[in-house]
């Protein structure tokens, strides 16, 4: 999957989760962009990812990630 | 069918004004932000507006010992409080001696809090048990000894069995079953609880709040009272009327096991005190053999209240069940294998619970356990008579269809009476009657068992109770009459209620004879009896007319010298 099908996935993702359909997420995006993305909601975040691609993210990968480009760095090395 | 935690979550936006709202507060010893939203979320789908506080996670001690805490400002008619076994673990890790003590300990910490929040608030807890985790330092030798974090956990839940069962207001919500459920690795996620302080996995949220709001449910006086089953196919394999009492399948083989564990179920529910009702499309004789002549049957005749077998629709059927058991639908069960059944039925009456069965008669009971449909938070004994009323009250409904003549029914039913004063030992029942009659009530006063009691004993009252068995049952004290002395030749009916159950029996005719010829003789001339209309007493607004007295402004009035006994079928039984 490229980096574009794992975008317009997380994307999908975050409407669903944070409950807008209005949020555009690009890879540049950060938590302080989004009012709804919080300690809480990046953990919901978190484990729909992990549902939808079928992978584990370990513990220190979840708290290093700076933007959106970073987590799909991550997701694709899995 | 179960929503996902994400869904639960858009509930918190909608409108729950118009919704029952409930007062619940949620103590926990880790983080329960989530948990509280996935209660309060799918509260709304339960049809109740919870509204909730949340304590800070680790302050469940503060919030229960400090009596000017939030908690006790907010006076919840619902307390939760979750101590997760996590944290239990890390308890058990720092204390070096004494871990054979552990659960002890703990049951006597929960003792304490049920103390100080029972001794300042009339809330209702619900605790949630341990769910298993094992530090699996010794493995299974930990069976062995005492002191094993294991056998101090499995313990503990034992223990709080122990308590809550001693303890009205103390319910358990058994979240150790739904880890059981789903299985440990679902229950609880590793980055889940390494990023929060949470120890439930997101997938588990919906199914702890249903867990919970089930009970919330029962405390709001929702409860599952009556099972309707069909019969092919759901209570046995086959079809009765095509393949016959030899070829239905029940019994230990192969899918007759499926059926006979079925049965086995619904016969527990009813010695709980679950009424359960049959609604087949079959010929009656035809649908009854089974039940009276298969040995492998686990349920017989005597376990069903009310036996609806025909080709009429099941709608109607089931309507007519509910009639006569004088319940709401949405105390009813429907089970039925067939879809079309089903759906004509959901369609028709939309508060009944019609659970989807699986195709698979194999998985009827797990898919039914999953449900917890029959969750309750008390049991009486009285539950366990409840079928035998039931069915005493459908045998008379059968009989009566026999008669064409309403007489020869009374006759029939062989009716006696006893007559007696108030005495001490049906002062209880009939003070309880007092509080509780409403429909056959003329003047509706309410007495305690206190006044009851001076009544009886004064000289310017006569009291009468009145039994009624017939031969099919007893109905026990279904009418009472308070007489009062207004002058030497009058008496004023103070008081006439009577049990709706007895309704159509002759019993007024009966009670008014007793009442005249108790007057005459001790020199009475007249009786005097009044109607105050109250929301529910309608039905005994024509009462005294009815009866031959004669309207003398707001009274009504009898003059004995010119009464006619009424004929009637019920007959003084001596005691």
């Amino acid at each position: 999957m490229d980096r574009t099908e794992i975008l317009i996935q997380i994307n999908l993702i975050f409407k669903d989760t944070l409950d807008n359909e209005e949020l555009v997420i690009m890879e540049s995006t950060t938590a302080n962009d989004i009012e709804e993305w919080d300690s809480l909601t990046h953990i919901q975040l978190i484990v729909a990812i992990e549902k939808t691609f079928k992978i584990r993210f370990t513990s220190k990968e979840i708290q290093e990630w700076k933007n959106v480009s970073e987590m799909i760095d991550c997701i694709k090395s899995k | 069918m179960k929503k996902e935690f994400s869904e639960l979550r858009k509930n918190l936006k909608k409108d729950n004004s118009t919704l029952k709202s409930i007062k619940v507060a949620i103590l926990g010893d880790t983080s329960t932000q989530f948990l509280t939203q996935a209660i309060k979320g799918l509260g709304y789908d339960y049809g109740f507006n919870l509204l909730m506080i949340e304590a800070d996670f680790n302050q469940i001690e503060r919030q229960v010992f400090d009596s000017n805490s939030e908690l006790y400002t907010f006076s919840p008619e619902i307390i939760i409080i979750f101590k997760s076994s996590h944290k239990l673990l890390q308890s058990y890790n720092k204390t070096n001696s004494d871990r054979e003590f552990i659960a002890s300990k703990e049951i006597e910490l929960v003792n304490q809090l049920y103390l100080s929040i029972t001794s300042q608030l009339n809330s209702k807890i619900i605790f949630y048990n341990y769910t298993e985790i094992d530090d699996s330092v010794f493995g299974s030798f930990a069976n062995k000894i005492e002191s094993s974090f294991l056998f101090q956990l499995r313990k503990l839940n034992m223990d709080l069995m122990y308590f809550a069962a001693k303890h009205n207001n103390f319910l358990i919500c058994d979240i150790s079953s739904v880890q059981n459920l789903i299985g440990k690795n679902a229950f609880f996620q590793t980055s889940v609880y390494i990023n929060t302080e949470m120890v439930l996995s997101i997938d588990s949220l919906p199914l702890i709040a249903a867990k919970t709001l089930d009970i919330i449910n029962v405390l709001n006086g929702k409860i599952k009272k009556c099972v309707v089953l069909d019969l092919d196919n759901t209570t046995w394999g086959g079809i009765i009327g095509d393949d016959g009492i030899e070829n239905i399948q029940i019994g230990s083989l192969g899918i007759g096991k499926a059926f006979t564990e079925f049965q086995y179920w619904i016969k527990k529910l009813k010695e709980r005190g679950i009424i359960i009702a049959v609604c087949s499309k079959n010929t009656e004789s035809v649908a009854k053999e089974p039940f009276e002549k298969h040995p492998d049957m686990v349920l017989r005749l005597d376990d069903i209240a009310i036996f609806t077998a025909n080709w009429g629709n099941k709608v109607d059927n089931i309507r007519s069940i509910k009639e006569l058991l004088n319940i709401g639908f949405d105390s009813m069960v429907f089970l039925d294998d067939n879809p079309f059944e089903r759906n004509i039925v959901r369609e028709n009456i939309p508060e009944i619970l019609v659970p989807e069965l699986p195709e698979d008669p194999a998985e009827y009971l797990e898919f039914l356990y999953s449900l917890n449909i029959f969750e309750t938070t008390a049991v009486s004994s009285e539950d366990k008579e409840r079928t035998k009323l039931y069915q005493i009250e459908a045998q008379r409904n059968v009989i009566q269809k026999q008669f064409a003549n309403e007489d020869d029914f009374l006759k029939s039913l062989e009716m006696k009476s006893i007559v007696e004063p108030f005495n001490k030992f049906n002062i209880p029942r009939v003070s309880q009657l007092s509080q509780r009659s409403n429909q056959f009530n003329l003047r509706t006063i309410r007495y305690s068992e206190s006044e009851i009691e001076k009544i009886s004993t004064s000289n310017l009252y006569r009291t009468f109770s009145f039994s009624l068995e017939d031969k099919f049952g007893d109905n026990g004290l279904i009418c009472v009459i308070i007489l009062k002395c207004i002058s030497p030749t009058e008496l004023f009916i103070d008081t006439w209620f009577m049990s709706c159950r007895v309704l159509k029996r002759g019993m007024e005719g009966f009670v008014l004879n007793t009442i005249v010829d108790f007057g005459l003789k001790n020199g009475i001339k007249q009786i005097i009896g009044e109607y105050l209309p109250s929301p529910k007493n309608d039905m005994v607004k024509d009462h005294y007319q009815n009866l031959g007295f004669i309207k003398d402004s707001n009274q009504w009035k009898l003059a004995l010298e010119e009464y006619k006994p009424f004929n009637n079928y019920i007959t003084i039984k001596n005691k």
